[in-house]
């Protein structure tokens, strides 16, 4: 106890001063912080139950208008709900997609031994680091292309789409994926193996089994990532039926003077609201899904 | 080699479930389907080539799966065939287009630009008589105009195909019929069309050119723009195609198709018979052009100075705050702990773009609220953010702190969790301060296993377009003297996207292609040779 009380000399005054010094200072620090991380949220809810509509809301929920959802919800010009669901189908399927074929390579690269391993690894890395959105007319060429020969997956299809958003998220996604899972002991490939599982077996209900939160987490990143694409989308839509989220809001916005900025606001919390909630509660497993599990969270 | 044996037993053998196999048939045998849909498509569309490349790329697939063996590959291919086709393919064709003058002025093949240059290049034929018009149609179902020279009365018939319908007066004794103004109203061997009917004649009668004399292009024709007056007119070119020149019919002059600039243009002064031309391959020219462009070299120092500035700042400004965050947070002691930290990463988790709305908005001059509300003690000395060069690098950079502190926050908190409680407590038992367990201890292991984390958020900064593009789409743009147009906070990336897809003079492709080639090689060997010194991919860069 004493030597406690040396390390520690503030430690005797006792009472609030030393858990102000201690914790306490940590609330107020977290409070500045917390107003710094959600003012822009709250603004932008506060926005979304104005009557005016324009982005001139200066006091902070002055008004409790639901008009806006309503408004955008039946509207025929910004059909909301038609563009929530093509993002949906989009976003959801590229981040289930891409996932499980990068969790396919990432097995390869991590449990298998082959010529090329390390070159074909480093080749992934570097190739993202190409500016996609530079790539842009490429992607065009190869849409049009598509739209003469195959028009199921050409310009204007979300098959066509999500091949492109996949043939992107491959690169990063696997290198993450195969750090993760050089984490997993390759003890327990070997106790499967013993019990008599084939490759198969091993990587489905061992590997994928463990790794599900973080799975998840990548899934939902690239959901987000997706969600967010606004220029690829609206190269390969033109009309506002086939729009996605991202190009349908930003068609809101055209002119920030109209009435549309605060249904534009309702857009966004309406479509930001899930993805919030579910990125919220799988935050323990984010860092491992951020970092491929050369961090541990 | 006994390595690769002992992994090549671990992973092979076993007895395959029936349930694996079906699915396995199911699935190749629907690719299969598909495969075959395209290739009736192709050969269809007689695409010998496409199909015959699919053809092998499909059976290689099948080759792959049915055969024992050959593990790494089943796993690799469906992720290798995308990345392939959608990255690979993209990096390797803007390799390609960075050697050619691709763009809105060369847009397309020679063919093409021809064509392009005939049909825009059409003059009326001075003096020469004008028409009006009835649109009939011939027993054999091809499209005529009836005309009327007004100054005359005489009345004319003739359709596109010269030798069948040659440009011809008729007269009472063809079976014409004339109101008392003159105008036709019936003649025998062709049905007057309402204009109902007019509207829907295909290939549409305003783009319709009816030959004067057999040959179209010396010989001038005749043409309409509503259905009602027609007048001859004529190309303004002839063209030889034995020579590739293009001859001027008002002056003679001679431009000749030049391979190395892909335009028509005269030998004697150099005028371009057209601003469009057609695509052709210019050697290192974009690159000479990047480098050597005095209107170029001036701007891209300065946007290539900002760039760094800005992909470096943002990691710092971010790491610093989620590091301290971290710091802080590390403890357990702090009540509502879970909360404070899913309220942190909230910025993380609203998509990007609406957050690149919702700032803009916010960071209005007038009528935003943080001049508003937050800043309104100040007054009317409002911050003007988008208007003023500093401060608008100022706002990005907010903003880019904003979006992406939570990131580093939640990497750091993960590291800081890593480090060994062990080592802290002994330096503490050595009598080292929080300070110095902080600055000795927990930073460089932190710095560590970071530095890949922080390399690639430098490279990902570096090339940051959503945040600039959507916040201020590379503005304000205050000097108006330039050739090209460069904005305060313009990044490389803005800056070459505006040169590939919305240049004031026209988009330029293969100068933005080779642009990106350079970055490309700029970023990927700045990540290579840090990756190189830091431990992270040891594995294989060693």
């Amino acid at each position: 106890m004493t030597t406690l009380q040396t390390r520690h000399p503030k430690a005797k005054r006792g009472g609030f001063i030393r858990w102000f010094t201690q914790v306490g200072w940590k609330h107020i620090v977290g409070l500045v912080v917390i107003v710094f991380a959600t003012f822009p949220l709250v603004y932008i809810l506060s926005t979304s139950l104005t009557k005016m509509g324009n982005i001139e809301n200066f006091t902070l929920f002055r008004s409790f208008y639901l008009g806006n959802y309503k408004d955008l919800l039946t509207s025929t010009d910004y059909p909301f709900v038609t563009w929530m669901k093509n993002t949906l189908i989009l976003a959801g399927a590229t981040a289930v997609i891409s996932v499980f074929i990068s969790a396919l390579a990432a097995f390869a690269f991590s449990r298998l031994r082959f010529k090329g391993r390390r070159p074909g690894l480093l080749a992934l890395i570097l190739i993202q680091m190409f500016p996609s959105i530079l790539g842009l007319t490429a992607v065009f060429g190869i849409l049009s292309k598509l739209t003469d020969y195959v028009p199921a997956i050409g310009l204007g299809t979300k098959a066509g789409l999500i091949l492109v958003y996949l043939g992107g998220s491959l690169g990063g996604g696997t290198y993450l994926m195969y750090g993760f899972f050089n984490t997993i002991p390759k003890e327990l490939d070997e106790a499967a193996k013993i019990d008599g599982a084939t490759h198969t077996q091993i990587f489905y209900k061992i590997i994928l089994r463990l790794v599900a939160p973080v799975l998840a987490v990548m899934a939902l990143l690239s959901f987000i990532g997706t969600f967010g694409d606004y220029v690829l989308a609206s190269i390969v839509f033109n009309t506002n039926q086939q729009y996605t989220v991202a190009v349908g809001l930003q068609s809101l916005l055209a002119d920030p003077w109209t009435k549309q900025w605060a249904m534009f606001a309702a857009g966004a919390v309406m479509s930001s609201l899930p993805i919030i909630i579910i990125f919220v509660s799988l935050q323990k497993y984010i860092t491992n899904g951020l970092t491929g599990g050369a961090v541990k969270g | 080699m006994r390595k690769r044996n002992k992994n090549f037993e671990l992973y092979s053998g076993g007895t395959p479930s029936l349930r694996g196999t079906l699915a396995k048939i199911f699935i190749l045998g629907l690719v299969d389907a598909g495969v075959g849909f395209v290739l009736m498509i192709l050969i269809g569309k007689q695409k010998y080539g496409f199909a015959v490349f699919f053809g092998i790329v499909a059976l290689l697939v099948n080759w792959i799966y049915l055969r024992r063996g050959g593990l790494p590959a089943k796993y690799l291919a469906p992720g290798v065939l995308l990345l392939l086709a959608f990255q690979v393919y993209v990096v390797v064709f803007s390799g390609y287009i960075s050697f050619t003058n691709y763009g809105s002025f060369h847009n397309g093949s020679y063919t093409e630009t021809l064509d392009a240059i005939q049909q825009a290049a059409v003059e009326p034929i001075e003096g020469a008589a004008e028409y009006e018009i009835k649109v009939v149609k011939a027993e054999d179902g091809s499209i005529l105009f009836l005309g009327l020279d007004a100054s005359n009365g005489k009345v004319f018939l003739g359709g596109e195909n010269y030798t069948k319908h040659p440009w011809r007066e008729v007269t009472a004794a063809d079976g014409l019929v004339v109101d008392g103004s003159g105008y036709p109203t019936s003649l025998s061997g062709v049905t007057f069309l309402t204009d109902d009917q007019i509207v829907n004649v295909e290939p549409g009668v305003t783009t319709m050119k009816i030959p004067l004399g057999p040959n179209l292009d010396t010989d001038g024709f005749i043409a309409t723009a509503d259905a009602f007056f027609a007048q001859q007119n004529r190309f303004s070119y002839v063209y030889d195609e034995k020579n590739r020149v293009m001859t001027r019919l008002s002056d003679n002059k001679k431009f000749i198709a030049d391979e190395k600039v892909g335009f028509f243009k005269n030998a004697e002064d150099g005028e371009l018979l057209s601003e469009v031309g057609w695509q052709v391959r210019v050697g290192w020219k974009n690159y000479a052009k990047i480098f050597g462009d005095k209107e170029l070299r001036g701007p891209l120092t300065g946007i290539i100075i900002w760039t760094i500035l800005f992909a470096f700042g943002s990691v710092l400004s971010t790491f610093i705050l989620g590091l301290a965050l971290a710091l802080v947070f590390n403890d357990q002691r702090i009540r509502g702990l879970k909360i404070y930290r899913s309220i942190f990463i909230l910025p993380y988790a609203f998509p990007a773009f609406l957050s690149a709305y919702v700032w803009r908005g916010m960071l209005n001059t007038q009528n935003g609220f943080i001049n508003n509300t937050i800043l309104g003690f100040m007054g009317d000395n409002k911050i003007q953010w988008f208007e003023q060069q500093g401060a608008a690098r100022a706002a990005v950079l907010l903003v880019n702190l904003w979006l992406g502190f939570p990131y580093m926050f939640l990497i750091c908190t993960g590291a800081l969790q890593a480090i060994p409680n062990d080592l802290t407590e002994a330096a503490s038992i050595d009598g080292a301060s929080a300070w110095k367990i902080i600055r000795l201890i927990k930073l460089p292991l932190l710095l560590v296993s970071l530095a890949p984390l922080l390399i690639a958020s430098f490279a990902y900064n570096f090339n940051n377009f959503g945040a600039i593009y959507l916040l201020t789409g590379g503005g304000p743009f205050l000097d108006q003297s330039l050739k090209v147009t460069v904005g305060a906070t313009d990044i490389l990336i803005t800056f070459v996207y505006r040169i590939a897809f919305s240049g004031s003079i026209g988009a330029d492709y293969g100068l933005a292609s080779a642009f990106s080639v350079l970055i490309f090689m700029l970023i990927g060997s700045i990540s290579f040779f840090s990756f190189k010194r830091t431990k992270g991919l040891e594995e294989l860069t060693q």
